[in-house]
């Protein structure tokens, strides 16, 4: 599809119904219990340091797994199915001595879930399903010092994270991804420097992709990790044009469902929402059941405060099954229209007038 | 406190402090790398009430980009700084996008001009955009800096044209500053500068109307350095006069604001001599007089103390309206003596001085930040009485009774004023209530689980500035769907009666939403919903009185609110044309219908208007068993029912009907007809109008509803689709006047009443079966539909047929266009009054739309552009539209052409 028509097909899908978005990866990969050797695959059978963990590194050394992965969500009903990129940028690669394989990883991570997607489009061809370019955080944070004691001290910049974006976007864009997302936000600085390097990616390749944006609320008093409140952290966002604004991560359903309230009060774009399975037990697992998930998604498709929903942490594709009954019924939310006033914000929102 | 929002209530207060070039004192502190204590000052600018940070670090011997990094990284690690929005201000773009690459938040970048020409400003407001920044654009371009009106104006609209059409930058994030110059230099040419700057404000937010103004109010004085008190005085007057012009930001000491009720009225008309350049001689004037206020220093003092020897209340004001601490607790315990119970105070002196602020604020006379810092005695006086009113109350012997009931309060999330909200505690309090204060930016789901978990009996919310009223909808809404049942006290300096009845109170149904005026009110209110006995009554009386008020403001906002029509156009029903195949008629031009079979029509027949014809209100059938109406309503209908079989069978009347297709496509709020589906040669123009109403009841998912036209539900000429658009009349009231004739007295008034409403039903219920017919045959987009006639008369099928004359389209004339495209004189037998009137009146006429999407509507009221256009559109005068629409004018045409003449 050419971008023009995937941004109308996005639309007009958004304004029918509400979209399913994939679940975890990372817990789908567990499942398979690899050890060293399978993450090495025989590519790098004899790299010099461990690389279990590495879940990105899977494109390239266990392609058909990542493969069947997306094929579960896509069966389970998934409309937008996420590249295994969460990591796989400089900056985070750098843990594994992996910084060069970056940009192949991205082209590969995005073909094999294009080709799940292809596959699916397919056989329905009146449904068209959507591969979603995704770009993870980062372990660095670029408002916040990793120094107590030197608070003006940053171990990243704009400009760093700018260039490693860029390439990952490129990466992306080549490999064949319909939209690109940058999602788990918790420092907004960090997004902004991957919103930067994303729209001037697209003017460098002359494309124009729908851009997903979505942030995490990760306290019970509302506010990111880098201290904003949702709402300052739309009107952060807002200049980026994004196709979709939403929350994931961090929180389950329930303690997620007033931010998500607020977002979809005042963004004037598609919403998205998809939380963890609940928070993790002591063990770090996550155990709301499919059907529990799905009873506390359920409402938010019924009250009207969602167009896109899905999982994260935890989730699976019975979870994504069970999520995507329990909204189909309900109509999408309609996007409000804005009242225009210059709307600033510092950690918390300034509107003017 | 007053509930009027002014110019000056939404003047936005850039702290100025920051900034290495105005102060000295943060200069030094950078210089000397003490970052911390020039976090210090920032900290300070936000407490004294600033709502933006200027951050400016251009000094020639700093590395400005190191230090604007460094402060604004500081500045992210420290919440009660960080919390406000900052502007990053340099004349060096190197400084600036450091800045920008510091803030998570969205800044203000000042500033930007054309001083280097368009394509360096094009493309700085690029990166400032995709940073995702508002900017400051000074009025300067490749000449110079603009010093009359004419050039502040044209270069701020050249710039305005290249930011949003080049640059695609929202016009709402631009702030002009149209240069603010000294005065009084002693050079002629610049006695106009403050003029200047107050009218090129006034034209820039004329011309546009979304963009903000902004300046350095400082420069203005320059030429009274050292005399403080002038200076002031100069500011003061200067932003009194350039915030009502439209200026809604500046860059000023938010801690150091003087009140323009304050300065002397000598200095004071100085001032304006000449600022507003009202005589020659104002320098002059200004710089004999400047010597003896530069005393003011010392004389201030001295002055200062005189109100010292007013009464306890005066002191209390004048303490409270200045923001005056020193002596706060030596008034309060003054006039605590004075009264008979502390709690008396609070109600007493201290609120009405507190009324006297809100006055000040609401007519622009006092700025925010001083608001803060009357606060700020107000919070001292209360604290003072607190231990009183502990007293009082154990003397009372009331501490030791069960409390009276639990009320939870908060100022709502994006609040911090609680100030009302505190005292309303104080004095529920005092009353035996239990109070748990949850204090200020309290979100919606923190209120209602502390509710819920402490079992409140009622909850309370406070706010002072305009967005806290959306968040009480929000607030309310919660409420209802997480099924509380309590009440909901509204207060604060922005709520009032009307809001909480008209917004507030629609978004819990549960329970009541209640407005409480003041403090004094408070316990009032709280004890008689507390009432086992009063409680159930009281209640009621304030819904009633809410629903009453709804309606009346609602009536009033249907007269008054419209938008212009070029905004009401680009609000259309969003159809998706590119997604819709439009149906094809079966066939194109006019069809006649002559002898149409009467008993076909009876089972169309809505009955409900007939009962209302004879006043009988209730829907059919259930009017039939009505308690009340029900023994007239079924003789009525059984008389009905021997009539209508009789004019039926006995063929009283005759049905004629004419229905037409033609090609069609919209353009604008007209609908083109075409001679052929060739659509070169156009057949004919229906007109249509379009709502200006202007909504303010957006829901609380905030949807917008479209300002619709008929026109909306035609393809048009863009969308390339073959639409088409149908007409039709019919009549079954040709007979009519002689079968009346013939049958009835001529005093049987029961008899011929009855038969014109049964010829008037059966003309109703022909249009039904005809639009029927079209949508299944005719038309045919809807073969397989299969409704009863009780789901036709609530229109559960697709598509309309609005008539000519009623709310869809009020423009009786468009008939005429119908008549001639139908010839429905000769193909049906009815014709049209110079009135445009149908005769015989039991006639239907109206147009078919086929969208899935196409509704009734009504246009409501019109403004006097749309007007014109239409008039334009038709090939009418003013007048002549006027007279025709002048059931649907929001203005009265007379005093219009009286205002213009």
């Amino acid at each position: 599809m050419s971008h023009g028509k995937i941004r109308a097909a996005l639309d007009d899908a958004a304004s029918k119904r509400i979209l399913i978005i994939d679940g975890a990866m990372g817990t789908m990969i567990q499942r398979h219990k690899l050890d060293e050797a399978g993450y090495r695959g025989t590519r790098f059978r004899g790299y010099h340091a461990d690389v279990q963990g590495n879940n990105d590194l899977l494109v390239l050394t266990q392609p058909a797994l990542i493969q069947q992965i997306h094929e579960d969500y896509l069966a389970a009903g998934a409309d937008l199915i996420e590249t295994n990129t969460f990591n796989a940028q400089r900056i985070s690669m750098s843990d594994y001595g992996m910084d060069e394989l970056s940009f192949e990883i991205n082209v590969e991570a995005a073909k094999l879930a294009r080709k799940a997607v292809d596959k699916w489009n397919k056989k329905t061809p009146d449904k068209q399903r959507f591969v979603v370019g995704a770009i993870g955080p980062t372990n660095r944070t670029a408002s916040i010092s990793p120094d107590v004691n030197n608070p003006g001290y940053r171990n990243t910049s704009f400009d760093e994270l700018r260039e490693i974006y860029k390439e990952q976007t490129r990466g992306l864009i080549e490999g064949g991804s319909d939209l690109i997302m940058i999602e788990t936000i918790f420092d907004t600085l960090n997004a902004k420097a991957a919103g930067y390097a994303v729209l001037e990616t697209y003017e460098e390749m002359g494309v124009d992709l729908p851009l997903m944006i979505s942030g995490t609320i990760t306290d019970r008093s509302g506010r990111t990790l880098s201290g904003q409140t949702t709402e300052a952290f739309w009107y952060s966002m807002r200049h980026l044009k994004p196709w979709a604004i939403g929350l994931n991560c961090a929180l389950g359903a329930e303690a997620m469902r007033p931010y998500l309230a607020e977002l979809s009060r005042i963004a004037d774009t598609w919403v998205s929402a998809y939380p963890n399975a609940g928070l993790p037990n002591a063990m770090g697992e996550y155990d709301e059941t499919p059907h529990e998930m799905a009873c506390l998604i359920g409402p938010w498709a019924a009250d009207g405060l969602v167009n896109i929903v899905g999982g994260c942490c935890g989730s699976t594709p019975d979870h994504i099954q069970h999520v995507r009954e329990h909204v189909e019924k309900h109509k999408p939310r309609q996007r409000p229209v804005i009242e225009q006033k210059m709307r600033l914000s510092g950690l918390e929102p300034f509107v003017a007038g | 406190m007053t509930t009027t929002t002014s110019a000056a209530q939404s003047f936005i207060n850039v702290g100025e402090r920051t900034n290495v070039t105005g102060s000295a004192k943060f200069r030094k502190l950078i210089e000397a790398n003490d970052y911390q204590a020039a976090l210090a000052v920032a900290r300070q600018q936000v407490e004294a009430g600033a709502q933006i940070i200027d951050v400016n670090m251009d000094e020639g011997l700093l590395d400005s980009e190191k230090a604007m990094t460094t402060f604004l990284n500081m500045i992210a690690s420290e919440p009660d700084i960080s919390r406000v929005p900052v502007m990053i201000d340099s004349s060096k773009w190197t400084v600036i996008e450091a800045g920008l690459k510091c803030v998570q938040g969205k800044a203000i970048v000042n500033s930007i001009s054309m001083k280097e020409g368009e394509a360096q400003f094009l493309e700085q407001a690029r990166k400032v955009l995709r940073y995702g920044a508002a900017v400051v654009v000074m009025a300067f371009d490749e000449v110079g800096q603009a010093d009359t009106i004419e050039r502040k104006v044209s270069i701020c609209e050249r710039a305005y044209k290249l930011l949003t059409e080049k640059v695609g930058f929202p016009p709402e994030d631009i702030i002009f500053d149209p240069n603010i110059f000294a005065v009084a230099t002693g050079i002629e040419e610049h006695n106009g500068y403050g003029l200047a700057f107050i009218e090129a404000t006034r034209q820039i937010k004329e011309k546009m109307p979304l963009v903000h103004i902004s300046g350095g109010v400082s420069n203005l004085s320059f030429s009274f350095r050292g005399n403080e008190p002038v200076r002031e005085a100069m500011h003061a007057v200067f932003l009194y006069h350039a915030i009502k012009a439209g200026m809604d930001m500046g860059i000023v000491n938010a801690g150091q604001l003087a009140l323009y009720d304050d300065i002397p009225a000598a200095l004071r008309e100085l001032c304006e001599d000449v600022i507003l350049n009202r005589r020659d001689d104002g320098t002059d004037r200004l710089l004999e007089a400047a010597e003896q206020f530069k005393g003011g220093a010392a004389k201030k003092t001295e002055k200062d103390l005189k109100w010292r020897d007013a009464s306890v209340p005066e002191r209390l004001k004048h303490a409270l309206v200045h923001g005056i601490t020193d002596f706060i607790e030596v008034d309060t315990e003054a006039a605590r003596l004075e009264a008979d119970k502390p709690l008396h105070v609070i109600e007493g002196p201290l609120m009405a001085g507190m009324n006297v602020v809100g006055d000040l604020f609401g007519q622009g006379k006092m700025f925010l930040p001083q608001v803060v810092k009357s606060a700020r005695v107000m919070k001292q006086a209360v604290a003072y009485l607190q231990p009183f009113l502990e007293a009082e109350k154990k003397a009372s012997g009331l501490e030791n009774k069960p409390a009276a009931g639990k009320v939870v309060m908060a100022t709502v999330k994006g609040d911090v004023h609680d100030i009302g909200k505190n005292i309303v505690g104080v004095v529920l309090q005092c009353n035996n209530y239990e109070v748990i204060d949850l204090g200020v930016m309290v979100p919606a789901a923190k209120i209602l689980e502390v509710a819920r978990r402490e079992k409140a009996d009622i909850i309370g919310l406070s706010g002072l500035i305009t967005p806290s009223l959306d968040e009480m909808c929000h607030v309310a809404a919660e409420m209802e769907r997480q099924n509380f049942h309590v009440p909901l006290l509204i207060g604060g300096a922005t709520t009032s009666r009307v809001h909480t009845a008209v917004k507030i109170s629609p978004n819990y149904v549960k329970g009541q939403a209640i407005y409480v005026t003041d403090a004094s009110r408070a316990v009032g209110v709280v004890s008689k919903l507390l009432s086992p006995t009063d409680a159930e009554g009281y209640v009621a009386d304030i819904k009633a009185e809410y629903v009453k008020a709804r309606e009346g403001y609602l009536r009033a906002e249907l007269k008054k609110q419209r938008l212009p029509l070029k905004v009401a156009r680009a609000n259309p029903v969003a159809i998706d044309w590119a997604s819709y195949t439009p149906p094809k008629p079966t066939f194109l031009g006019p069809k006649s219908f002559k002898s149409y079979d009467l008993a076909e029509l009876v089972p169309y027949i809505d009955w409900t208007p007939f009962f209302q014809t004879w006043e009988l209100a209730g829907r059919y059938p259930m009017i039939l068993s009505d308690n009340k109406v029900g023994v007239e309503a079924k003789k009525l209908f059984a008389d009905a029912q021997a009539l209508l079989a009789q004019m039926v069978a006995e063929k009283w009347l005759t049905a004629n009907a004419v229905i037409g297709f033609w090609p069609a496509n919209g353009d604008g709020d007209d609908i083109r007809l075409f001679t052929d589906d060739k659509r070169k040669k156009p057949l004919a123009t229906l007109h249509t109008l379009r709502q200006q109403i202007a909504r303010n009841n957006k829901g609380p998912g905030g949807r917008e509803r479209a300002h619709t036209a008929l026109a909306d539900f035609v393809a048009p000429l863009s969308s390339k689709k073959a639409d088409y658009l149908g007409g039709f009349a019919v009549t079954t009231g040709i007979g009519e006047e002689a079968a009346l004739e013939a049958h009835f007295k001529k005093t049987d008034d029961y008899g011929r009443i009855m038969m014109k409403a049964l010829a008037d039903r059966l003309a109703e219920a022909f249009a039904e079966r005809m639009h029927a017919r079209v949508r299944r045959e005719f038309w045919g987009y809807a073969p397989e539909e299969k409704l009863t006639p009780d789901d036709l008369i609530s229109e559960k099928y697709r598509g309309i047929r609005p008539a000519p004359g009623y709310p869809a389209q009020p423009d009786h004339t468009e008939k005429a266009t119908l008549w001639s495209l139908m010839d429905v004189e000769h193909n049906a037998g009815i014709t049209l009054t110079e009135s445009y009137a149908m005769w015989p009146g039991s006639a239907v006429s109206g147009l078919y739309f086929a969208h899935p999407d196409s509704h009734y509507f009504g246009v409501g009221k019109v403004e006097r552009d749309q007007v014109e256009d239409y008039a334009q559109r038709k090939g009418w005068s003013i007048a002549e539209c006027e007279r025709w629409l002048a059931p649907v004018l929001n203005y009265d045409p007379v005093a219009a052409r009286e205002e213009a003449a």
